[in-house]
């Protein structure tokens, strides 16, 4: 307790002006104001770009460098299909699982965590095997996982009533009625998590295209998370503020916006396990999930050399046009570094970029075009803050991966220096979240296109100085990047619904591998549509290969 | 008016009681033995308090200003108690006891005039069974409030040097409060409130800088003499010295005792690295005190210590403060000693050296920080700088007091495929202290000593390696980075034996 807060509660605050207490503000870090490319995305759609000035003919092109993207390049390469190209209109690759480092840690910008994998997740179980991260065999029930990539201990813990407690559910304070309202939320997920249909599917896999589709689950995605837990007459406010936290840090929307089907998915379909690890357990890194797009990068690389164009933005998709062209599809990539539009030619076209871009730069495809309008997106904040040293602390849990503040416009923090393999806490960086929620989408993203990056520090300063009151002095650098379109909203209907299995669904030549398709932005589903939209490539162009998803 | 005075009473009972305790705690915290300290304390505060009660019949005129001036004085004398009494007992702890009963007699013949005089300029307008009824209504209500803030609240958030300034405050403000109530009659208003805004901005001052008064006056909390006294980034470094014995605490943990530190740097060092001849390169983690150094440059054929330690100040003040360098033998000056200052598992994971023999000191696993200095990790991190022959030794906590701690060591060392030898022995100053040694071959104590030992000997040392019933090996999972059960384990037995 500092002075200041003393004279508060004694209630003698009157005094304080006497000692002089009230220190001068301190000045806001200084820091960048970033984005996913703003500039060049809202030159969709782009009348005004340069014609093409020369073509290429590309067999296979993949639109977007994210999971979806890297994995659909990932599943040609280990196939021995060299041919393809990755477009990325950002100047690296990654999507929401970059990174960016500075002397004290690397950091995410966005993804920053893999449960870990269920059985039916053979692809991302065979890219952790080939990554040395899983041991042993890939297919076990119980692998190893490598533990610096186990996330450390303490995981998870929560700021509330001025006390961290261990864990997200709150605790103190928390009557008999209601806890045992957790247990029965907690028992009705552990049967959805083992619940499976008459064809073996279990009720909620993941990759979620497994998933069962009795038409008694389905129905879950008629209504929102939160009426079907008042349904099940769950009310208690902490299991409604829990779920909905989880809702909004997985889908960047809140419990009474997503479906129950996308709602329970989120508790129920996670069931990995590990040898050397508890259940509920995730892999990490400094990070967030940089390590996973540039592993499937390196691999890449490795196996057929590069085959990544960034700073390139795919601004029309059309049915070619060309003599030449026959069953071709055309993409007119305009370059900005270089000034001019380059032409390719593709035979198969895998588009793995968000589908919020399908109206703006697809020319033709009216069906498509209607499909992707019933998709919405969440607009989404993360800031990195850099700090001198650990903050102090208010008293309860010790410092956790994972921190988590009751009742904040925040999503909290993790502490990028976490599994770093030190003893001791020096400087580090925090990755803040934020989802933009309270408001529409729409007027989130107008807040994040009009708000000056001192708006958003200020905000953010204040919410961790509740439980770390000296962050300001210690924060040397607080850079705050900005996601219009983070990722799509699993709102009632979407994901039962005929626009999303519209993508999902297998083309001539052209296929969608993004998380979109899936309906929610998850590592496990981008790497799926990515590996999938491969190999149904792969199969249309005749070529052998040893399917991942089988 | 009735009721700000009645107001006062709860005020001034508090601070009354508060006092009483404050010199309570702080004799018992001082001196020890809780028992005496606190019933000779209340026993002669309360009597001073019938004395300033008995004193109280010769205050005759001018109540009001007699009372303004008690509270005045209570207020400076008891805010300034704890700290005064603080630095008497750093100054020296023979006065201590009589400056302790001459400020609990002072202020309790001070406290005892409060009551009788608030009564008595209550009498002008309260009839007598009302005036008692309420006056020791709110004395006993003032006295309850601070008896249950005290323990709670003040003790752990202020301390007690604090505490007793707040409460003087509180003194401080019940007299200027009564100087504006009776302002019209008072005589000599403005030279009390001069008085009282002194006063006032003395204990506030105090207040400001208890901090470091606090701090300084710790620094002499130690029953010996300190040393040398210092806050690192990383910990607070204390050496004390009573007569010829040497101490090293680190947050108020000792470290070692000179007096027999030698059994527990002899256990650590001689019983692995006796039994290799051939060991030239040698790493000490953590050590920074350069006592494990020392036994290690005992063998001639050791070519080189490298010492890695975290904090920078340690390994400076043992290679420099004479008497610490007359301990370790100037063992950090030695030309075969190089000494990095570095984290541990990061310094192992940048280097790839390799050593024949490792010693592996760091504190007791008390957080999850340094839990992480005993997961399977580390070891496997360790490992690698082990050449084919090659032994570590870790010191792990007490196999009789923490028990499952110490054979969750043993367990992790051999999940990551090392064969153990875990062995102990008794320093009096810690009690029954646990070591794992480690290697890729079985290991055999040593036939005999090569170099000179206090403690050791080749016969006794087989039974270093037998585990009385107490200590015998019970199941214990391992300590991973992803489950700290070490902490855990540690925090619970550790709280056991405290208790």
């Amino acid at each position: 307790m500092d002075r200041r807060e003393f004279m508060v509660s004694a209630g003698i605050a009157g005094t304080a002006s006497l000692l002089g207490c009230r220190g001068t503000p301190t000045p806001l870090p200084p820091g960048e104001l970033l984005g996913a490319s703003l500039a060049l995305g809202h030159r969709l759609p782009a009348h005004d770009l340069a014609p093409p000035d020369s073509t290429q003919h590309v067999p296979v092109l993949i639109v977007g460098a994210g999971i979806g993207g890297l994995s659909a390049g990932w599943k040609l390469a280990k196939s021995g299909f060299a041919d393809f190209l990755i477009v990325d209109l950002e100047s690296e690759a990654g999507g929401n699982s970059r990174a960016g480092r500075n002397t004290i840690s690397a950091y995410p910008w966005g993804a920053h965590y893999l449960p870990l994998p269920t059985r039916e997740a053979t692809a991302v179980r065979e890219l952790l095997a080939e990554l040395g991260v899983l041991q042993g065999d890939p297919r076990a029930v119980r692998p190893s996982y490598d533990e610096r990539y186990l996330c450390a201990t303490p995981q998870e813990r929560l700021y509330r009533n001025g006390r961290w407690q261990e864990g997200l559910l709150p605790q103190s304070g928390v009557g008999a009625s209601e806890r045992g309202q957790y247990q029965r939320f907690a028992d009705l997920m552990a049967a959805f998590r083992r619940q499976r249909d008459t064809l073996g599917r279990r009720a909620f896999a993941l990759p979620m295209a497994l998933s069962s589709r009795s038409a008694e689950l389905l129905a879950l995605d008629q209504l929102s998370m939160r009426d079907w837990l008042l349904a099940q007459r769950l009310d208690s406010p902490h299991l409604h503020w829990y779920v909905n936290y989880a809702c909004r840090d997985d889908y960047g929307a809140g419990s009474s916006a997503v479906s129950a089907w996308a709602g329970i998915h989120y508790f129920a379909c996670r069931d990995g396990e590990a040898q050397n690890a508890a259940s509920d357990s995730v892999l990490t890194a400094p990070e967030g999930n940089a390590w996973l797009s540039n592993g499937l990068l390196r691999s890449i690389r490795e196996r057929v050399g590069a085959r990544l164009l960034t700073g390139a933005l795919a601004f029309r998709v059309a049915a070619g046009s060309a003599p030449a062209a026959g069953r071709r599809i055309e993409v007119h990539l305009w370059l900005p570094d270089e000034r001019r539009t380059l032409r390719v030619l593709t035979e198969q076209l895998i588009w793995a970029a968000p589908l919020f871009l399908v109206p703006k730069v697809f020319a033709g495809y009216p069906e498509l075009k209607v499909a992707a309008g019933s998709y919405s997106y969440a607009p989404w904040l993360v800031a990195n803050l850099t700090l001198s040293r650990f903050p102090d602390d208010r008293a309860g849990a010790p410092p956790a991966w994972d921190n988590v503040l009751y009742d904040s416009p925040g999503l909290g923090y993790v502490v990028a220096t976490h599994q770093h393999l030190r003893a001791w806490r020096g400087p580090t960086v925090l990755t803040y979240y934020r989802a933009l929620d309270e408001v529409s989408p729409q007027q989130g993203r107008e807040a994040l296109r009009d708000a000056a990056r001192e708006v958003w520090a200020e905000q953010i300063l204040a919410d961790l100085e509740r439980p770390h009151p000296d962050i300001r002095q210690l924060t040397t650098r607080l850079d705050v990047f900005r996601n219009g379109h983070a990722m799509a909203r699993p709102v009632p209907g979407l994901i039962s619904g005929a626009a999303r299995r519209r993508f999902a669904v297998d083309g001539t030549n052209l296929r969608f591998a993004h998380a979109d398709v899936s309906g929610f932005s998850l590592f496990e589903e981008a790497q799926y549509r990515g590996v999938l939209a491969a190999e149904r490539t792969l199969r249309r162009l005749g070529a052998r290969f040893t399917s991942s998803l089988a | 008016m009735n009721h700000a005075l009645l107001f006062s009473v709860f005020v001034v009972a508090s601070c009354g009681l508060a006092y009483e305790l404050i010199a309570g705690a702080l004799a018992s915290y001082l001196l020890g033995d809780s028992v005496t300290q606190f019933s000779t304390v209340i026993g002669s505060y309360l009597f001073a308090m019938g004395v300033g009660s008995w004193l109280s019949r010769y205050v005759e005129r001018r109540l009001v200003a007699r009372f303004i001036q008690v509270e005045l004085m209570v207020g400076v004398f008891g805010g300034f108690s704890a700290a005064g009494l603080f630095f008497v007992f750093a100054w020296s702890s023979a006065p201590f006891k009589l400056a302790l009963y001459l400020a609990v007699v002072g202020i309790g013949v001070l406290v005892g005039l409060e009551i009788p005089l608030i009564m008595r300029i209550l009498e002008r307008d309260l009839a007598f069974k009302d005036l008692v009824s309420q006056v020791l209504t709110f004395d006993y209500l003032g006295a309850l409030a601070v008896s249950i803030l005290f323990p709670v609240v003040l003790v752990p958030h202020l301390g007690l040097m604090r505490s007793a300034l707040l409460f003087g405050l509180l003194n401080v403000a019940v007299a200027l409060w009564a100087c504006w109530l009776f302002r019209e009659q008072l005589r000599n208003v403005g030279w009390l409130g001069v008085q009282g805004g002194a006063s006032m901005l003395v204990l506030l001052a105090a207040f400001a800088a208890a901090g470091e008064l606090t701090s300084l006056a710790e620094a002499h909390l130690y029953a010996d003499d300190i040393v040398h006294a210092e806050s690192t980034p990383y910990q607070r470094i204390v050496v004390t010295r009573w007569k010829d014995d040497l101490r090293l605490h680190l947050n108020n943990n000792l470290q070692f005792s000179s007096r027999d530190e030698y059994r527990y740097h002899e256990a650590l060092v001689h019983p692995g690295l006796s039994t290799l001849p051939a060991a030239r390169r040698v790493l000490v983690l953590g050590g920074g005190d350069g006592l494990a150094v020392r036994e290690i440059l005992k063998y001639p054929q050791i070519e080189s210590v490298t010492l890695v330690d975290l904090d920078p100040a340690m390994t400076r003040l043992f290679a420099s403060a004479p008497p610490l360098r007359k301990l370790n033998e100037d063992a950090l000056r030695s030309s075969k000693v190089s000494v990095v200052n570095a984290d541990a598992l990061q310094w192992l994971e940048d280097n790839d050296d390799l050593f024949d023999f490792v010693v592996v000191d760091f504190p007791d696993p008390s957080n999850f920080a340094i839990g992480k200095l005993y997961s399977a990790s580390f070891y496997r991190l360790l490992e690698k700088h082990l050449t084919a022959n090659a032994l570590a030794v870790i010191q792990s906590t007490s196999p009789l007091y923490a028990r499952q701690s110490f054979w969750c060591v043993v367990t992790t060392l051999e999940s990551v495929g090392l064969l153990v030898t875990p062995y102990h022995a008794l320093v009096p100053s810690f009690g029954e202290w646990g070591f794992v040694l480690a290697g890729r071959h079985a290991y055999r104590p040593p036939p005999a000593y090569a170099v000179a030992t206090r403690f050791l000997t080749a016969d006794t040392t087989p039974a270093l390696f037998l585990f009385p019933k107490d200590m015998a090996r019970v199941e214990t999972e391992v300590n991973r980075l992803n489950s700290q059960v070490l902490v855990r384990y540690f925090e619970q037995e550790w709280r056991q034996v405290i208790r």
